[in-house]
């Protein structure tokens, strides 16, 4: 605890951290957004976004100015208060969770240590996963509220969907949770200084990876969104800033699940540290930075090659394969566990 | 941590006054949500952590997103009063009251004096209370576990006529 005299400061500091992470975290939605359009466009043998700036590269500044001077349009039966809560709700939500993320170890600047993270919550893992288990209200809520007919079933197929794939993502985990023996992230990644989890774990790797991308929403799991058979699903009638708070709800969400696979799996910030003491404090940001990036790239890797699901293929994957396929493996690696432990 | 603990327990009681209130049953859900997130958050203001965000969990981001849905498929809007029984309407307030009373004097009982702490918390962590529950409670908790399987298989059956 802070003394008297330190209180000021600290607070300072903390207001500071917040200030900088979620500074990183929208320019990173805002350029994943970016990087979205130039991969799926080279894969699609397309050029993508390019006249704004080298490379379009101030693409999202002019989307968001663009975005913003919108009109917006309120349908004239909605209910007036979900539906203006409902992209508030996704949005903050998605902004949420990215406090107990650790970037990287601690630095020391002339007797100050920097934590890298917003808060160290010892039961951190599960943080993140009673916030993703609320974000389905933003989109049911949505859905609801829009009292039309493609919004509606929108919401519903989220819901249904969200809720399925949450077992498995919290089951794919668990094995993980098991083997460093507790829930605190800063703990997990220490525990894998030896070994990457995705070695130990790559079941749980498997299972994390598709529930996330269901529960985030994406192809090939878009139902909700599916714009062939429901026009834009839950957000159909939004416009203007409270669409783009969706959009962007959506993608911070990407970032969150693939900081938290890169936390859970890949081992954070470890890497190969050398050089001066500066470079050393740095470096792990860095290869925790490259991983996501790479988890980043591989959602539109993913985007770029899949067709969507039909919506009962995906419910029966859901229940019928993946979670029993995540019990099995919190079986099998208690077993090992009790079996190492004897 | 006093004047958190006041917003949370203010807005706790506040929605749950909501809960009753609303006419629309979607408005009531969601104000059971906050409640049961306040609630969250006075345990967190203990220092129980992990209750707070199993609380999150289990019946904020599940039992009531299954509420939400069943009222979206629903699709129920505001609901009519109805002026059926005039005795539910008669009894309700006295008894509210009882039961308030009642309340009342049981933490009154229980802590006379306003300056009375909690004792040192005990260890509330997932360890803790893993162990408990597989050690001290672990009967109970098998019985529920199978309630709530022959909760679900009712469930199946009666959605399913023919199997």
């Amino acid at each position: 605890m802070a003394t008297g005299s330190d209180m000021p400061l600290l607070l300072l500091a903390i207001l500071a951290k917040v200030g900088v992470v979620l500074l990183v975290l929208l320019t990173t939605v805002a350029y994943a957004v970016w990087l979205e359009r130039k991969v799926v466009a080279r894969i699609q043998s397309r050029w993508g976004p390019y006249l704004v700036g080298p490379h379009g590269l101030l693409q999202p500044v002019a989307d968001a100015v663009k975005i913003f001077f919108k009109e917006d349009i309120v349908p004239t039966e909605v209910d007036r208060i979900i539906y203006w809560l409902a992209p508030f709700l996704a949005f903050s939500l998605a902004l949420l969770s990215i406090s107990v993320i650790p970037f990287g170890e601690s630095l020391t600047i002339g007797g100050a240590t920097i934590h890298f993270q917003i808060t160290d919550l010892n039961v951190g893992l599960l943080f993140v996963f009673a916030v993703t288990s609320l974000g389905v209200y933003g989109v049911a809520l949505a859905g609801w509220s829009s009292n039309s007919k493609y919004p509606l079933l929108g919401g519903l197929r989220s819901s249904a969907q969200m809720i399925s794939y949450e077992l498995s993502l919290g089951l794919g985990v668990v094995g993980v949770v098991m083997l460093a023996g507790s829930l605190s992230l800063r703990e997990i990644v220490e525990h894998q200084r030896g070994l990457w989890n995705v070695f130990v774990q790559p079941v749980g790797f498997l299972i994390y990876f598709t529930a996330a991308v269901a529960e985030t929403n994406r192809v090939p799991f878009d139902l909700p969104e599916g714009e062939s058979e429901l026009v834009g699903g839950f957000h159909t009638e939004y416009s203007s800033f409270k669409f783009a708070m969706f959009f962007m709800a959506e993608y911070a969400n990407i970032v969150t699940v693939s900081c938290l696979a890169t936390l859970l799996f890949f081992g954070g910030w470890l890497g190969p540290v050398f050089g001066p003491s500066l470079l050393r404090g740095l470096l792990p940001i860095f290869w925790f930075c490259l991983k996501v990036f790479c988890f980043l790239f591989l959602y539109i890797w993913i985007r770029g090659t899949l067709p969507r699901f039909r919506y009962d293929q995906l419910m029966a994957f859901g229940w019928r394969f993946l979670l029993p396929l995540g019990l099995l493996n919190v079986l099998v690696t208690s077993l090992i566990l009790a079996w190492r432990s004897v | 941590m006093a004047p958190l603990f006041y917003i949370f327990a203010a807005l706790a009681i506040l929605a749950a006054l909501s809960v009753v209130l609303q006419r629309t049953p979607v408005y009531s859900a969601l104000s059971l949500i906050v409640v049961l997130c306040s609630l969250a958050v006075v345990y967190l203001l203990l220092g129980a952590e992990f209750l707070a965000v199993i609380q999150v969990i289990i019946y904020a981001g599940a039992i009531m997103v299954l509420f939400v849905l069943v009222i979206m498929l629903l699709n129920a809007r505001q609901e009519t009063p109805t002026d059926r029984s005039r005795l539910a309407r008669w009894l309700g307030a006295p008894l509210l009251l009882v039961f308030l009373g009642e309340l009342l004097f049981a933490v009154w009982e229980r802590f006379p004096s306003a300056s009375t702490r909690a004792a040192a918390a005990p260890d509330a962590g997932p360890r803790a209370v893993g162990a408990l529950l597989f050690r001290s409670y672990v009967l109970p908790f098998e019985v529920t576990s199978i309630l709530i399987l022959v909760a679900v298989l009712g469930a199946v059956v009666l959605a399913k006529k023919r199997l």
